[in-house]
């Protein structure tokens, strides 16, 4: 998978991009953000709100419920602020 | 139909755009919106960041549901990225029809859209500390009325 991360999410995370393996047991965007919130305070403190955090699957806006696979490009970002 | 969408450092010329949209199709009617950042106090400046690919599909796409919505002859869809001054414009929506009701909604439309959907992150800096702005629910609201 390929994960991109933005604005504040990146700042916490401390990378805007990063290539993982798709961890055993993550089938959906929840799945991985529990995943990833175990990886270290950063990510936990990015992830830390679920209800400030959207998520794009492919360059597609999805939901929590979305299905994630290994080839997949997965961004996480705060609610857009542009216009 | 003309669609034009760029995500660009530099600023834009209004003449240059216009004239671009109008050459084709005979519009009988052009509506533009600028958005420029606010000229407040303690606001030094403004750092829009995006995400490269998505920002332009997405924003193709709005264009091209507004043209299924409305006789369309042409948008024009101008984001700035990177550091913007106070005074600087941020943005450019322009879209040409045959129609000034057209031209007028599609165009409200397709601001709308920009604030609820394309991603893009505004972060302010202001007497020397930075803080990523809030997205606010009255943009929703604004995005709903629109949804069929």
């Amino acid at each position: 998978m390929n994960l991109l991360y933005f604005a504040w999410l990146r700042q916490k995370i401390g990378k805007g991009e990063e290539t993982m393996a798709l961890p055993d047991g993550v089938a959906s965007v929840a799945d991985l953000i529990a995943h990833l919130k175990s990886l270290g305070p950063g990510y936990a403190d990015a992830f830390a709100e679920d209800g400030r955090v959207r998520v794009a699957v492919n360059q597609k806006h999805s939901g929590l419920d979305a299905k994630v696979a290994a080839d997949d490009e997965i961004a996480f970002f705060p609610p857009v602020t542009g216009g | 139909m003309i669609v034009s969408v760029r995500v660009q450092t530099q600023d834009f010329s209004l003449d240059a755009e216009v004239a671009a949209l109008t050459a084709e199709g005979d519009p009988g009617a052009v509506a533009y919106f600028t958005g420029h950042v606010r000229k407040e106090g303690n606001l030094s400046s403004l750092t829009l960041e995006h995400y490269p690919g998505m920002t332009e599909a997405e924003i193709t796409r709005m264009a091209q549901e507004a043209a299924s919505r409305w006789p369309l002859t042409g948008v024009t869809v101008i984001h700035r990225v990177g550091r913007l001054a106070p005074g600087d414009r941020i943005v450019l929506v322009a879209v040409a029809s045959s129609h000034r009701r057209a031209a007028f909604e599609a165009c409200e439309f397709l601001m709308d859209y920009l604030k609820t959907s394309a991603p893009f992150w505004k972060e302010e800096a202001r007497n020397g500390e930075s803080h990523w702005v809030a997205a606010r629910a009255s943009d929703d609201a604004a995005m709903n009325r629109w949804r069929k």
